[in-house]
């Protein structure tokens, strides 16, 4: 069954005539159409432009010739804009809009030879922790159908789950990537902030937003990696440092590294069967040869709120440009200047983008700035400031990705203090910019439960190796939903 | 950005030092001025995107996705515009920035594609410069600059010919902008405009700008208040927006005074608030209150990191500035032995100056003479067919030669008016307009002797009454002798001969 095979086996056996593109990608295509009414995890499918370029890499691969990922099949989650193809960002304001360019990490995955098979669905704008705020209807999660996927990055981790597709694009604002990875039990990383470019991928938070990857393993997520990291003089937040062989080091044994496990993750909110499965990962590091202490990082319980005032803040100011002037949706004949901009916004967005843009507009404006962003703009620097001290005693981070595995759709939706609540242990790693990943560890009631491993800036490398020898002491990556299997 | 030219913020000055407008209540009102100046940079590209800034090109052919606001797009700032706008700082003397912070000035208007502008706020990259200024009364007055940042400029709305909806043309959206702020130590019209003339030389000189004021690369707001004279405490003040000519501005400033007065002696106060200046009505009307401004929600932009610049950078920056309008005076007064007035109009721009170097340079015993002709019938013959100095219609080296015949006796300088107006005209050498017409001068005592003789022949009773003590008609014979001769006769010369012949 080729949807079982992992991608790093797809590209030999494709780079090795094993298999073709064409056949992958129709495989993966009638997989995808099979799944969308139980999981809607696609927004779009582009089966006829996946075919054309599955053949042009069929025939790339014959003459010897094709990137790293040559008629590998993926998809985009649907912000990073693709020329030609919608791209909606989940809402219902860019329900029509074709982007003229590609996004970077689009151009460079595409210049590495994959497959796009279509736009991933997504939390509105990536504002979300359920995949519930799509316009386009909410995902599923494959383990169990009346639960979420997590969000925003849902679409991309359930098809990962299912297999629809090897691996997907995805982003992480606060969480977004780890948190449905966590849920759907698959391998997400979210790199440093300034890793991979994020020119091209429509912006929530900007300070925040960083492009990554979901996969089933660590490897995988290697292999996608390598390709989309890099400078880009289009973005001036992404960083000039040369990008390390993700795959290369990923054998590398484990023993001589200390694992800190953060003590304040392990909180009373943190479910016990949840931390059941994180403790026995514990024990699997340390069999490896990896050291493991507690660390403590006093500021963390500050994140959420620090959080829920720099991302609505800047959101506010990012969102502005949807005023149904030049692109987007705008209102059936508006009757003066104003009632475009109010009717076409009121219509565009849904409920949960604008109480964040109505929040970022309240702590931005005069007399509440110092307040609220400029004071979170400090307690950002304490939590980056407990990082830093933790990395000096320590390799890398453990702890839960999320408090609890996934619930049930609707479960959350009316309280979105609770819905929140559920970013508690990713979003610090956001506010500091600094790289976390998500794998599976173990299943809680039947439901995937995500360990978290946080590194010092730039240390992908070290968080994928820890990652990968754990998977290939363990099989949780390797379970499939048996619907899917 | 209104932020710190705030005429009603506290002015340590406090001087009473301007020429406010006197008054028939008694009460004397002092004027306080704060200009804030839109100089926009001479960049080939946008301030965040590579699209071109030339100005008049069919609309939205020079926006590209990052003008447009488009979705994902990311801005990336323009070394280029960082490099002029720290020319401006290292010339005003001001403090440049090690670290500058671009923010967002967030509002919703149809030319302001992202639904934000980018700008400077809290941390410019230029602080605390100075400019001088000359007064009428030769006295030199130092104008405080307050700061000077970098900030991207809208697009425009078009109403011409487009009945019952606005065009959008966002050409300009983009184009990077240096926002001059002074101080409000302009005490006048006058000063405002002295201090805004000087700012235009500047960015000239630096070529930063071409000062443009028609096409808006050059415009400016003025913070206008008035308060009684003596007073510590600042009126309060009214910006009027968006004027774009020297005389508008005067004119709209000196309105704004008379209504602030006005308003203030009858009773009223002035009310805070934007205004717009009416060219063709010549007056001032109120455009949106305080209460109706925006807040403008500023804060840093996350797509930009900040700005850094260290010493080497700022030192090589230095070091590639031109000779600046103060000092180039100056050393014209030196080298060429120039008056201050004189130094002061050559220097008003590079252009200028260079062209009156050029002259100076080839008849270095006549520096002053050309410096008279240069700013007399050559800046005359320019502004009447509306030509600037750089267009070669008369090259520095042709007026040269023509000086040089002045110089040598050759023709007189009244002759030299009419062949400088034939060379104007011909683009001919001075030399060959004096051979072609004729005009060489006569330096032969002996033809100029038979020249006065004749008309003393002509005119026995004038000659009479000049005998018998009426000196007045010397002038009558000097002109006779020259209208014999074609205005040709040596005029020192003739007046030898002449008082040497007459009471013969």
């Amino acid at each position: 069954m080729i949807h079982r095979q992992t991608l790093a086996r797809l590209v030999g056996d494709l780079r090795a005539r094993k298999l073709s593109s064409v056949e992958l990608v129709r495989a993966c295509l009638e997989r995808i159409e099979a799944s969308q009414p139980a999981l809607n995890a696609f927004i779009s499918i582009t089966a006829e432009q996946a075919l054309d370029a599955a053949q042009a890499a069929d025939r790339a691969l014959a003459r010897g010739d094709g990137g790293p990922l040559a008629g590998v099949p993926i998809g985009h989650k649907d912000l990073f804009c693709t020329a030609g193809v919608r791209t909606t960002c989940g809402s219902r304001m860019l329900e029509n809009f074709v982007s003229p360019y590609d996004a970077t990490v689009v151009e460079r995955l595409k210049a590495a030879g994959a497959v796009m098979l279509g736009k991933l669905n997504m939390d509105e704008f990536a504002m979300g922790s359920s995949n519930e705020t799509s316009y386009y209807g909410p995902v599923r999660n494959p383990w169990n159908t009346d639960r979420v996927p997590g969000g925003s990055s849902g679409g991309s981790a359930a098809a990962v789950c299912a297999r629809l597709i090897p691996a997907a694009t995805a982003t992480d604002t606060g969480g977004s990537i780890r948190q449905p990875a966590a849920l759907c039990g698959v391998t997400g990383i979210k790199p440093t902030y300034g890793r991979v470019s994020r020119y091209g991928m429509i912006a929530f938070a900007s300070s925040l937003d960083q492009g990554g990857v979901i996969a089933a393993s660590a490897e995988d997520a290697a292999l996608m990696l390598r390709e989309m990291a890099g400078f880009d003089r289009r973005d001036s937040t992404s960083v000039d440092t040369p990008v390390p062989d993700y795959v290369a080091g990923l054998d590398a044994p484990l023993e001589g590294l200390t694992i800190g496990v953060l003590k304040e993750f392990f909180d009373e909110g943190l479910d016990p069967d949840n931390e059941r499965c994180l403790r026995e990962a514990l024990t699997v590091f340390t069999r490896l040869g990896a050291g493991v202490r507690e660390v403590s990082l006093p500021n963390i319980s500050l994140s959420v709120p620090a959080y829920y005032v720099v991302a609505p803040a800047e959101c506010s100011s990012n969102l502005a440009r949807y005023d149904g002037v030049r692109f987007g949706h705008r209102c059936e004949s508006p009757r003066d200047l104003q009632d475009l901009y109010k009717r076409s916004r009121s219509e565009g967005f849904g409920a949960e983008v604008k109480r964040r843009i109505m929040t970022g507009t309240y702590v931005l404006s005069a007399g509440y700035y110092d307040a609220y962003y400029l004071k979170a703009q400090r307690v950002r620097r304490l939590i980056a400031a407990d990082f830093e001290r933790a990395f000096g005693e320590v390799d890398m981070l453990m702890g839960p990705a999320t408090p609890t595995a996934a619930f049930p759709l609707g479960a959350k939706v009316a309280d979105p203090i609770t819905m929140y609540l559920n970013d508690i242990y990713t979003i610090s790693a956001n506010l500091a910019g600094v790289p976390a990943l998500s794998i599976p560890c173990g299943f809680a009631r039947g439901l995937p439960v995500g360990l978290q491993i946080i590194g010092p800036h730039f240390a992908e490398q070290r968080l994928l190796q820890a990652a990968h020898r754990y998977q290939l002491e363990t099989d949780w990556h390797l379970r499939i939903p048996e619907r899917f299997a | 950005m209104t932020k710190s030219s705030a005429a009603s913020s506290a002015d340590g000055a406090g001087r009473p030092e301007g020429r406010g407008a006197g008054t028939g209540s008694g009460t004397e009102w002092e004027t306080v001025i704060g200009l804030e100046i839109h100089a926009q940079l001479a960049t080939d590209s946008k301030i965040f995107s590579g699209a071109s800034t030339a100005y008049g090109a069919a609309p939205n052919t020079q926006a590209c996705l990052v003008d447009l606001g488009y979705p994902g797009v990311l801005p990336v700032l323009n070394a280029e515009a960082v490099r002029m706008a720290v020319r401006f700082g290292i010339a005003i003397g001001a403090h440049i920035a090690r670290q500058s912070v671009f923010a967002r000035k967030n509002y919703f208007y149809p030319d302001l594609p992202k639904g934000y502008q980018i700008s400077q706020y809290e941390l410019p990259i230029v602080a605390r410069g100075a400019i001088d200024i000359v007064l009428d009364d030769g006295s030199v007055k130092r104008v405080g600059v307050t700061r000077a940042h970098l900030e991207e400029d809208a697009g425009k709305s078009l109403h011409e010919g487009l009945p019952g909806v606005t065009g959008i043309d966002l050409n300009r959206a983009g184009t990077p902008l240096l926002e001059i702020v002074s101080e409000p130590q302009l005490r006048s019209a006058k000063e405002a405009i002295a201090y805004m003339k000087k700012v235009h030389t500047l960015v000239r000189y630096l070529q930063i700008c071409d000062g443009n004021m028609q096409e808006g690369s050059f415009r400016c707001d003025a913070n206008v208040s008035v308060r009684p004279r003596g007073a510590d405490k600042l009126g309060t003040r009214t910006e009027i927006k968006n004027v774009n000519s020297f005389r508008f501005v005067e004119k709209a400033i000196q309105y704004e005074v008379a209504r602030q007065i006005e308003l203030i002696e009858s009773g009223g106060a002035v009310v805070q608030e934007t205004r717009l200046y009416d060219p063709d009505k010549g007056e001032t009307r109120s455009m949106r209150s305080k209460e109706e401004a925006n807040d403008y929600r500023y804060f840093p932009d996350p797509d930009l990191l900040p700005l850094m610049l260290d010493e080497e950078y700022i030192e090589a920056v230095g070091a590639e500035l031109p000779e600046l309008p103060d000092a180039k005076a100056a050393r014209l007064m030196a080298q060429y032995g120039l008056p201050a007035y004189d130094a002061g109009v050559l220097t008003a721009s590079r252009e200028l100056a260079d062209y009156y170097e050029a002259v100076a340079r080839a008849v270095p015993a006549q520096a002053k003479l050309a410096a008279n002709w240069v700013m007399g019938d050559l800046s005359a013959a320019l502004n009447k067919e509306g030509l600037d100095i750089g267009e070669g219609r008369m090259p520095a080296e042709r007026l040269a030669g023509l000086l040089t015949r002045i110089a040598d006796a050759t023709i007189s300088g009244k002759i030299a008016k009419e062949v400088f107006e034939a060379m104007w005209a011909s683009g001919d050498s001075a030399d060959r307009v004096i051979e072609t017409k004729g005009l060489k001068q006569i330096t032969d005592t002996a033809a100029i002797e038979r020249a006065i003789e004749e008309v003393m022949a002509k005119n026995p009773a004038q000659l009479a009454e000049y005998r018998a003590g009426k000196d007045k008609l010397f002038g009558f014979f000097v002109g006779q002798v020259m209208k014999a001769t074609g205005g040709k006769a040596n005029p020192a010369q003739l007046n030898e001969l002449l008082k040497k012949k007459l009471p013969e």
